[in-house]
């Protein structure tokens, strides 16, 4: 189902990150539902709060799980042939668990092992790849033995030990300090400049923010923005937010919201007791609102009746706080 | 060298790189301790019964000592220690890792799953032999421990007495390759893999009773065949309660038995092949 010829013009023609309306369900939950993306190289970061299908995401692209519907691709390879696949992408999950018994040295070398390379070959790589990690000094201890900030950092280590075209890394940066998150992006960046494809996952936008070309943000398993990270950011400030106000005369409400200004929509509920309003721009709108409930109408109660967006909307405002 | 050629030397060198890996997993003493146990079992009780036999100055010739060994190999050592102890080996090749949360480090190796898949099987079958052939080698040495040494050598050099031995590791290694690939596949196939587990163990402990169109069916009427030393022949002569779970059908020849048991195998591993393709991993929920 998932299989993707790579005799496919269109794929080979351009090499990119290619979902298709993909959804997956683990029995009856929602993992994602109908994402469809092409990524092109750069850095592509992926944005979600907990449980929004990053990790889902990431697991689908790389082929540990399978689509319950829709295909994709990566570079016009499928996952499910792992042979050529992984060739060219390496992937740091968020599995915090390893093969019992081995050292961070026999886990990277015995992983490029497992490629073809000869004993020889793969420790040379591996001691490489591991002192680019800056983990030279514990290579030769068990990883049984390791503070989580170095088990990251070898399983960084191993995801790009056998130097792939395509990155993907789950939340690299949990439990690494604040030099080694700085070093660690830098990485990411020159392995984008050249050409590569870098996803880094992470549940805070700003995170990334400086380093990111594109972003998807996800939520409650679907993406609900993408492109450029400024592009994404305008969508977001333009798109109305929902908001439920219960009060005692909804009908003289909803006039008095519209001479505002504040709304673009308002419509009784069926109820009789409150109003949904859309707005473009939320702290307008609460002021407006606050000098009505100051005159003669009793509001019980305001609630975002959009908790999406309204969390996207919070990423973006708290990454635009940090980075000014 | 030509493309195919090459896609064998790279088969080659990833199921050695799987293989020193498994090797390592295998015999971490913790896991395995209870497999070890159980191969020592049979050594024990002839251990024991030598040393009864020594103690009390008891003769009992090398002849009544072939017929224990054989009736052992087959009724306790074939039945239950090589198979509960594929059943420990083989059933977490993948389901271990599951649990251990560790099969995605291989999932994610340009390694295609059914070479993965039988690269764990030949670690299986590698440790599993190693384990069970020195058990049977043992076996054979503390069976006659109480013999003087020239009756000992006697009976352990003469022409038979290795024959026979090298024939008993041929079943042994028989054993493990058949019931590695059920048990393997039992792991690839079903989530639980205790129930068909135990369908499969019921299946086989019955089926010694039932017609003889039926019982050949089942994996140990080959082993048995194959086994150079028949108990129903020892029960026959001793008319023991032996002769109740005894070959009464005739064995099969050894030739068929080989082939009766390399097809099982090598259609269960082409059916754990194609599933293995569609495994996910799945962390969670086990
Ligand atoms: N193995 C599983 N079985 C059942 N449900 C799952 C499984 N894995 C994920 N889910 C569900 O799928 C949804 C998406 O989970 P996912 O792990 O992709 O989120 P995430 O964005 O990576 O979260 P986090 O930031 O915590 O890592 C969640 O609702 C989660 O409960
Ligand atoms: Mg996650």
């Amino acid at each position: 189902m998932t299989d993707a010829s790579p005799a496919n013009p269109v794929e080979s023609k351009r090499p990119a990150i290619v979902f298709e309306d993909v959804s997956k369900y683990y029995g009856e939950v929602l993992g994602v539902s109908h994402v469809n993306l092409t990524i092109p190289p750069g850095i592509t970061s992926l944005v979600g709060p907990n449980g929004s299908g990053k990790t889902t995401l990431m697991n689908l692209l790389t082929g540990l799980i399978l689509p319950t519907r829709g295909r994709l691709s990566v570079l016009g390879l499928s996952p499910r042939r792992p042979e050529e696949f992984f060739r060219r992408v390496g992937y740091c999950t968020q599995f915090d668990s390893f093969p019992k018994g081995l050292t961070g040295y026999e886990f990277v070398a015995n992983y490029l092992a497992l490629t073809g390379l000869s004993i020889l070959e793969a420790g040379n790589l591996a001691r490489k790849s591991i002192e680019r990690a800056g983990l030279a000094d514990a290579a030769d201890r068990k990883i049984a033995a390791y503070s989580k900030g170095m088990r990251q950092r070898i399983k960084l280590a191993q995801a790009i030990a056998h130097d792939p075209e395509v990155l993907v890394l789950d939340e690299p940066l949990n439990g690494l300090d604040p030099l080694a998150r700085a070093e660690t992006l830098a990485q990411f960046q020159t392995f984008a400049q050249q050409g590569r494809f870098v996803m880094i996952s992470t549940q805070v936008l700003h995170e990334v923010d400086l380093v990111a070309d594109n972003v998807i943000l996800l939520s409650q398993g679907t993406v609900v923005a993408e492109g450029a990270i400024h592009d994404v950011r305008t969508e977001i400030r333009e798109q109305p937010l929902q908001i439920l106000i219960h009060c005692d005369r909804p009908r003289a409400l909803a006039s008095q919201l519209f001479d505002s200004g504040e709304v673009v929509e308002a419509r009784l509920h069926p109820d009789g007791g409150s109003i949904l309003v859309k707005t473009r721009d939320a702290d307008r709108f609460y002021l407006a609102l606050n000098r009505l409930a100051l005159e003669d109408i009793a509001i019980e109660s305001v609630a975002p009746a959009d908790d999406d967006v309204l969390s996207v909307y919070d990423y973006l405002i708290a990454a635009e706080d940090s980075s000014s | 060298m030509t493309a195919a050629q090459s896609q064998w030397t790279l088969w080659r060198a990833q199921t050695l790189a799987v293989m020193r890996l498994e090797w390592k997993k295998s015999f971490l003493p913790r896991r395995g301790l209870w497999i070890y146990l159980l191969a020592l079992a049979p050594v024990v009780i002839f251990g024991l019964r030598s040393a009864y036999l020594a103690a009390h100055a008891q003769g009992a010739d090398a002849g009544d000592d072939a017929q224990l060994f054989a009736s052992v190999l087959q009724f306790f050592f074939l039945r239950l220690v090589v198979f509960f102890g594929c059943a420990g080996i083989f059933m977490n090749l993948f389901r271990g890792e599951m649990l251990q949360k560790s099969l995605h480090y291989y999932f994610l190796s340009p390694i295609r799953r059914e070479v993965l898949l039988m690269a764990k099987y030949l670690a299986g079958v590698l440790s599993s032999v190693v384990i069970f052939c020195a058990s049977v080698i043992l076996q054979a040495v503390v069976l006659d421990a109480h013999l003087n040494s020239t009756a000992f050598r006697q009976s352990f050099f003469n022409a038979h007495g290795l024959a026979t031995l090298a024939a008993d590791l041929g079943v042994t290694l028989a054993a493990c390759m058949a019931y590695g690939g059920v048990f393997l596949t039992i792991g690839v196939v079903f989530r639980n893999g205790l129930i068909p587990a135990a369908c499969f163990l019921g299946w086989e402990m019955i089926s010694s009773l039932l017609p003889p169109t039926l019982r050949r069916l089942s994996v140990i009427y080959y082993l048995k065949s194959l086994c150079p030393i028949q108990p129903a022949e020892i029960a026959s002569r001793h008319n023991s309660f032996l002769a109740l779970l005894s070959l009464k059908v005739p064995p099969a020849s050894a030739s068929l038995s080989l082939v009766a048991l390399a097809t099982l195998t090598c259609s269960l591993l082409a059916l754990a092949s194609w599933r293995v393709r569609d495994m996910e991993i799945d962390y969670g929920t086990e």
